[in-house]
């Protein structure tokens, strides 16, 4: 079971959830995978895309300033 | 077709069950297919951008490059004289891969790509070639036109080992039915 941390801070559409989706896609059964980023378009859709494709978005929490953790679970 | 708000007034029932089944199918089948036909680079980072962002929300996705646009996936990066006789030499020439793309205005005889990469660089935003490599880790499919690759005489190994086959219209549309079509 591997936990992969995937900053996508600085990032911006559609590369945010582009890279989730391709990081998610690697993933093995039991792998999690915690998201790094930041308020507005990339807190909107990453969690929600990641749950509407059947992954576990255990939680969504904020770490400071404007950055939050998404924690995906396979 | 009757519309959801016409049915639940007019009370028919039966209509409103179909427009409800027609509703869920649609939503269901999230599938789009590109044409780009633009050789440009601005058209050609709208392609790649709506394309990757729909693969990556679910969606299946099929981009067919025809026209100036197969200078997309053009395995050859830069200015080349190939091709079998010497127009479409010249072609080869003038299409150039990715790397060469005009912007569509602005172009100031190729300042302009260079002034938008730096700008997009800048400003963390996805270039162009990682817009294609995206595309290509999450497994789109890359289409190329026949009749175009004939006109301006390309082959199948001329592109990219990702084109996944060449096709004519009417298997394009048999791809693309059921989900929505764009032309850039």
């Amino acid at each position: 079971m591997a936990t992969k941390v995937l900053d996508i801070t600085k990032e911006h559409c559609p590369m945010t959830f582009v890279k989730t989706k391709i990081e998610l896609s690697k993933l093995q059964p039991g792998d999690i995978l915690e998201v790094l980023l930041v308020e507005g378009e990339p807190l909107d859709n990453v969690p929600r895309n990641a749950r509407e494709q059947g992954y576990n978005v255990f939680s969504v929490e904020h770490v400071e300033g404007t950055t939050h953790r998404v924690t995906i679970k396979k | 077709m009757p519309r959801i708000c016409d049915c639940i007034r007019g009370e028919n029932p039966v209509t409103l069950q179909r427009e409800l089944k027609r509703i869920f199918f649609m939503a269901e089948n999230k599938k789009l297919s590109i044409i780009a036909f633009s050789g440009d680079f601005d058209k050609l980072t709208a392609v790649f951008t709506l394309g990757t962002g729909a693969a990556a929300v679910g969606y299946e996705v099929n981009i067919f490059f025809t026209f100036w646009g197969l200078d997309a996936i053009k395995k050859k990066q830069g200015r080349s004289f190939t091709g079998g006789n010497w127009l479409t030499k010249l072609f080869g020439f003038m299409m150039g891969g990715l790397k060469v793309t005009p912007t569509s205005r602005f172009n100031f005889l190729g300042a302009g790509p260079k002034i938008f990469r730096y700008l997009m660089r800048k400003n963390n935003v996805a270039t162009l070639e990682e817009l294609v490599e995206a595309a290509k880790a999450l497994g789109i499919n890359l289409y190329a036109c026949e009749m175009a690759m004939h006109v301006l005489g390309l082959k199948k190994e001329d592109f990219i080992p990702e084109v996944k086959d060449v096709l004519g219209v009417a298997s394009f549309l048999n791809l693309s039915e059921g989900g929505q079509t764009l032309l850039i």
